[in-house]
């Protein structure tokens, strides 16, 4: 058996990962697991995929999860009123069933002649059961259409990253089939290095500012909705666009409205201003 | 190979499995982790482990089988850790022959030391040479010149693995629940009441109908869709807050979860109340003016339709359930009275408890007897997944006739 080559996922320019986020990754692509991300919202968690896909110069195939999706839509669908149709107008081909069977995103892994990577975007949207129903197609990578008596097979493995916002508690059985990894929340420096990622040329007096307020910001205890990374990002480039100086940051936060989306949380901020103002 | 490990995560209450097991073990052959006891506490964190909530437990075990340099039995008062975490400036100076001492010290001895201390040690220490604290040359404690001994809390510069164990990064995740959100969705899934009769666009093939239609055009076919079956449970959730509830807050939050996350109701109002249903109800958990809501308005808008789920312990004084009051000028209803009201209006009702109290106890004056009074009064169950079951199986049976109800 060829053992597989340990890969070289480091992160890449615009995604910073912690080294066990990367040691997670290597062993999922190793063992051929799905691995299961879970964090905060906004910690990157989709962008890992997109990242591990760049990196290491493969396709990537994005099945993202709404809640109406079922897993035979992943795998493939049969579209019976599209042949019922020709048989009345005897257009050719009718007989060929594989004509109307189309696969779906995880048909389509399977069937790429490469290795490719699967994002199974937020499964915790689906159904209850929907990571049930998959169980057996993820083990064994390979499904059956009963329609044409046809089993899909791998070519290889896809590297399959699985994403999940925690909205919907997963099933034990499967669980017990994925690696996992909760993507925590960054500290300052990690924080740093993530923004200056994006970008590079921001002001290193503005950027400590930034993030001093942030995280003065995430600790104050009573907010519903804490900003995330994601909302970090948004805030620099507003910051940087309306020309801020550095100085004002942190005493008034200016444009709090691309951190907080509530309503109640802003009242908050406010009144922390107004009683660090005074103090 | 570590296979006491396996067992004690097992005893620790992570469900881990023989078949991830294998996985790390597979892991481990292919050479990952071989250089670092970090590496392979990643390792075997994110394979064994599947939720954040078993961090903490999986730290615990991981302490107990490899990381004994740290553990101490009886583990270390809140206090102590508290002292540790805020280090003093070191502006005393250590006798540094007493650092010479403690350097030549074995590491059983100091583990010995260091109970005893814990036994002795009532107050912070920083600096000096004896007690566990912050600076200072004893072998405890943290920020010391102590050349070997034993770190306790403190943040930690070398990442170690056993520092990171011991940390308790992840105790805000732990969730010691008998009941888990998932066996309560499942139960809330089956409060289902499928209809075609809603206002939705037709998107499903009506097998019957088309074949109908297509035989009617001599075999030219003529797809028919429908409307899509939908659920028409509409829920109205009342829940008591405060007092005696606080008790059952992480239970009422699990239930609350899931409701909230089972959106297949057609309609699902929740509102709060304190001890009993009277003449107000109120938006948030938090009982205050701003956001009262009066119960009468509550009965106005909510049609005969709605079922609903109250939640609630039923332990109050007497009084407060049977007796009228008078609040701001006017008469009001006891809450035995509006809760009859309910009953009347809403024929599918039932009332959660997650006190279980058996009947005919000698109780503390006359407290519980509000609960065996609401018990006569409505269906009450206890809140556990057993119990909520029943619960929605009485809610779904009890349907009542609205409309024959609201004629008699």
């Amino acid at each position: 058996m060829a053992i597989q080559r340990l890969t070289s996922f480091n992160g890449s320019v615009e995604y910073v990962a912690s080294p066990e986020l990367i040691g997670a990754v290597d062993v999922a692509i190793a063992l051929g697991k799905p691995l299961l991300i879970k964090g905060e919202p906004g910690t990157g968690k989709t962008m890992l995929a997109q990242s591990i896909a760049e990196s290491l110069g493969k396709r990537l195939i994005i099945w993202s999860i709404k809640s109406t999706t079922k897993a035979q839509d992943g795998l493939y669908v049969y579209d019976v009123v599209q042949r019922l149709y020709d048989s009345q107008f005897n257009s050719g081909g009718v007989d060929d069933i594989g004509k109307y069977i189309k696969l779906g995103r995880l048909g389509d892994a399977f069937c790429d002649e490469k290795q490719t990577v699967l994002l199974i975007d937020e499964i915790d949207k689906a159904d209850l059961e929907f990571p049930n129903d998959l169980l057996w197609e993820l083990d064994k990578m390979e499904f059956y259409i009963p329609e044409t008596k046809q089993t899909i097979s791998a070519k290889t493995r896809p590297i399959v990253i699985i994403t999940s916002n925690a909205e919907k508690e997963l099933p034990d059985a499967f669980l017990r089939r994925c690696i996992f990894h909760y993507i925590e929340f960054p500290d300052k420096d990690l924080m740093e290095r993530i923004v200056l990622a994006h970008y590079p040329d921001v002001e290193r007096h503005l950027l400590g500012q930034v993030i001093e307020a942030f995280y003065q910001i995430r600790d104050l205890s009573v907010l519903q909705k804490k900003p995330s990374t994601s909302e970090l990002l948004d805030w620099i480039s507003a910051l940087v666009i309306g020309g801020i100086s550095p100085d004002r940051i942190i005493s008034e936060v200016p444009y709090a409205g691309v951190l907080l989306k509530k309503t109640e949380d802003m009242a908050v901020l406010e009144s922390h201003i107004g009683s660090q103002a005074r103090g | 190979m570590f296979i006491n490990f396996f067992y004690r995560l097992r005893a620790c209450g992570v469900a881990t499995s023989l078949n991830e097991w294998l996985m790390l073990m597979d892991a481990l052959e292919k050479g990952f982790a071989r250089t670092s006891m970090t590496e392979f506490y990643n390792l075997c964190r994110s394979m064994l482990v599947k939720s954040e909530r078993d961090f903490d437990k999986f730290d615990n075990a991981f302490l107990m089988c490899f990381g004994d340099m740290e553990t101490v039995e009886g583990g270390l008062s809140e206090d102590l850790l508290r002292w540790l975490d805020k280090p003093k400036p070191k502006d005393c100076d250590t006798k540094p022959r007493d650092i010479e001492r403690n350097a030549a010290l074995t590491r059983e001895r100091i583990e010995e030391m260091f109970e005893e201390r814990l036994k002795e040690q009532k107050e912070e220490h920083n600096g000096g040479t004896y007690w566990i604290g912050t600076g200072g040359g004893s072998p405890f404690g943290n920020d010391g010149e102590g050349e070997i001994g034993i770190r306790v809390g403190g943040k930690t510069n070398l990442r170690r693995a056993f520092r990171v164990a011991s940390e308790h990064k992840y105790r805000d995740f732990r969730e010691d629940e008998i009941l888990s959100i998932r066996q309560f969705q499942m139960a809330f899934r089956s409060l289902r009441q499928f209809s075609s009769r809603i206002a939705v666009p037709k998107t499903e093939l009506d097998i019957d109908e088309t074949i109908r239609k297509t035989c009617g055009n001599a075999g030219r076919l003529e797809v028919v869709f429908g409307k899509p079956r939908k659920n028409t449970v509409k829920l109205l959730l009342l829940m008591d807050t405060g007092g005696s509830m606080d008790y059952y807050s992480g239970l009422c939050a699990t239930l609350f979860q899931s409701v909230i996350k089972a959106n297949h109701f057609r309609d699902l109002k929740i509102y709060y109340f304190h001890n009993c249903i009277r003449h107000d109800l109120y938006t948030t958990p938090i009982i205050g003016p701003k956001y009262r809501v009066a119960t009468q308005w509550v009965l106005n808008n909510l049609n005969s339709d709605f079922k609903v789920l109250i939640v609630g312990d039923a332990l109050m004084d007497t009084d407060e359930l049977v007796k009228d009051s008078v609040s701001a000028g006017k008469n009001q209803m006891s809450g035995l009275k509006w809760l009859r009201i309910l009953k009347r209006k809403y024929p599918s009702l039932a009332w959660v408890n997650p006190e279980n109290l058996p009947s005919g106890v000698i109780r503390y004056k006359n407290w519980g007897e509000s609960y065996d009074i609401i018990r006569k009064e409505v269906d009450m169950y206890s809140l556990t997944v057993e119990g909520l079951r029943d619960a929605i199986k009485h809610l779904l049976s009890s349907d009542g006739h609205p409309m024959m109800k609201r004629a008699v």
